[in-house]
């Protein structure tokens, strides 16, 4: 997908005013409340009409005002799956699922119910009425229906928000298989830098209307990290858990993590804070700690009043946190060698 | 009890006839309207609101005037009516438009307060599905505005019992043919001795008036409801 965007809408004090070009399948809009994410996607949708300016998708005017172009939203074949999902509440899951597909020529219908029912999970809601079911059986019926009316884009506005922690993580196995399944690009909008890392490749920020920054959602969360008081979030995926001993552990790369607290351990993706990583000079003898990892420090960072470290462990990167002190007494600089030790507890599963 | 002469029995059946009749016409254009006002942004649409609320307020007898104006058979559409052979003034069919007339507005407030209570983001929806308005207003706006238009029909289906001013002007009162309930109930207060015979019809006014309230009163409840949940 290449979305080419310049436009002007202005209502009461807000000015949107931006323009960019993105390239990609997993796009992210990323900003604070009030930035203009929601403006952005009611005007690529066609729901919101610019003051001023262009949007072309893939090449072709989507909205032009020097062209005098303004599809409609039935034109334009932007699929929006909203923050709620807002089902049809007078017809059932399945002609909800099918109400775009229903009205779909033939030859544009890529996505094939029978084969999307299984991959959403949806085999036992089919026949209930909308009104019975959960957050996230709504937002996965929403986003079934509008990835059957084969959009040429799919805009997401902030669709995890409204479900539980729990529930929000396990969805994203769910998003990342059906769009790489359904070949669909997407555009992201959160506010969550970890729903961004996970779901999206490149991200456009935003701040008070304006575009002010296109980076990796990575780079991103790096940048940010000295102003969120959760530090930086390592993305761990981690495989062939086992249990020995009582004690579980999977593999991470070539190394292996012991996990507490987790009686059945499963592969998948675990969220690590850098708060969480403690750096040593050098190997200390004991500790309680059980996870100790030889590291080459990449770069240091300023991440607003502390430190940032990235490291390399043996082919993974982590990053950790420390106050300047410590950088001095630990003689932190690129290249030199330092041992992270993680709590057993310390790993949170997400999905 | 009461007695009711054969014509008295003609007037009720007149009356619910032409109620009936009104209602049913009218209620495709109260639905087109209360879309228009409601879900568009319409040039001038504080004006088209001001005109579908005219009749609200204006004197019936003025409605009445106005509409023999234009049905008249020197009147612009009457004139074109009755060139064609139809006759509208002075048959029960004048008591049909006068009664749309009177009772239109009521309908489309209504069907408003049924259609402003869904969701916005419902019709958005629809369009980035790929529906056309007219597909999303078949398919998602009239069943969603399905108790509306019963509590706006009922309320219409009571006001049109009750329609006189409009009525007398461009219908008359001929006994068996445009007659309804209230052109007989003013028969008999000015005919000596009728104030009897004009009670009963009252009777009947009023039995039929409340139950259709009643029964009006329950469907906005509910309405209500749907918006609560």
């Amino acid at each position: 997908m290449k979305l080419d965007v310049d436009l002007e809408k202005r209502f009461g004090s807000f000015h949107w005013s931006a323009g960019f070009s993105v390239e990609g399948e997993r796009v992210g809009v990323f900003g604070p409340s009030g930035s203009g994410k929601s403006t952005l996607m009611h005007m690529l949708a066609g729901l919101l009409k610019p003051d001023s300016g262009s949007i072309y998708l893939d090449g072709e005017p989507l909205f032009d005002v020097g062209r005098r172009v303004n599809l409609s939203p039935q034109k334009r074949r932007i699929g929006v799956v909203f923050q709620q999902a807002h089902l049809f509440p007078h017809l059932g899951v399945e002609r909800n699922l099918l109400f775009g597909y229903n009205r779909l020529p033939k030859e544009e219908r890529k996505v094939d119910p029978a084969a999307l029912v299984p991959v959403l999970g949806l085999e036992p809601l089919m026949g209930r009425s909308v009104t019975t079911l959960s957050g996230g059986e709504r937002q996965r019926v929403a986003l079934g229906r509008t990835l059957l009316s084969s959009p040429r884009l799919i805009l997401m506005d902030e669709p995890l928000t409204g479900l539980d922690a729990e529930r929000k993580y396990q969805i994203i196995p769910y998003l990342k298989k059906v769009f790489a399944e359904f070949g669909i690009p997407l555009l992201f909008i959160s506010h969550s830098l970890n729903e961004m890392r996970l779901m999206t490749e490149q991200v456009l920020e935003l701040t008070q209307g304006k575009l002010s920054a296109q980076i990796s959602a990575d780079a991103l969360a790096l940048r940010r990290m000295g102003s969120t008081p959760d530090g930086f979030t390592n993305l761990m995926e981690l495989r062939a858990p086992q249990v020995n001993d009582g004690l579980a552990s999977c593999r991470w790369g070539e190394q292996e993590v012991i996990l507490s607290g987790v009686n059945d351990p499963t592969a998948g993706m675990y969220a690590l804070s850098s708060k969480d990583i403690t750096l040593f000079k050098r190997h200390p003898e004991a500790t309680s700690a059980r996870n100790l990892f030889r590291c080459k420090v990449v770069r240091l960072f300023a991440a607003g009043r502390r430190t940032g470290v990235e490291l390399d462990c043996q082919g993974q990167r982590l990053v950790s946190q420390v106050v300047a002190d410590a950088a001095r007494d630990l003689e932190l600089v690129a290249g030199g060698d330092v041992v992270a030790v993680i709590k057993a507890s310390a790993f949170r599963r997400l999905y | 009890m009461f007695e009711f002469s054969p014509s008295d029995w003609q007037a009720m059946l007149l009356s619910l006839q032409v109620a009936l009749s009104a209602t049913a016409l009218s209620l495709p254009f109260g639905f087109f309207a209360a879309y228009l006002l409601v879900f568009t942004r319409l040039p001038g649409k504080a004006l088209f609101d001001g005109i579908v609320n005219l009749p609200l307020v204006l004197p019936p007898v003025v409605v009445g005037y106005l509409l023999l104006l234009l049905l008249g058979n020197r009147g612009p559409l009457g004139g074109w009516l009755s060139a064609m052979g139809i006759q509208i003034i002075f048959t029960w069919k004048a008591a049909v438009i006068a009664s749309m007339v009177v009772g239109f507005p009521l309908l489309v407030r209504s069907i408003r307060l049924g259609m402003e209570s869904i969701d916005e983001k419902l019709i958005q929806a629809a369009s980035t599905l790929g529906a056309p308005w007219y597909d999303t207003l078949m398919t998602v706006i009239l069943p969603l505005s399905g108790r509306a238009l019963l509590a706006g029909a009922t309320l219409m289906f009571a006001r049109s019992l009750g329609e006189f001013g409009a009525t007398i002007i461009i219908a008359g009162n001929i006994p068996g043919v445009t007659q309804t309930i209230p052109l007989a109930i003013y028969d008999y207060t000015s005919t000596p001795g009728g104030d009897r015979m004009a009670l009963g019809l009252c009777a009947v006014s009023v039995t039929l008036a409340l139950a259709v309230l009643l029964f009006n009163e329950g469907v906005i409840n509910r309405i209500r409801k749907r918006g609560e949940r």
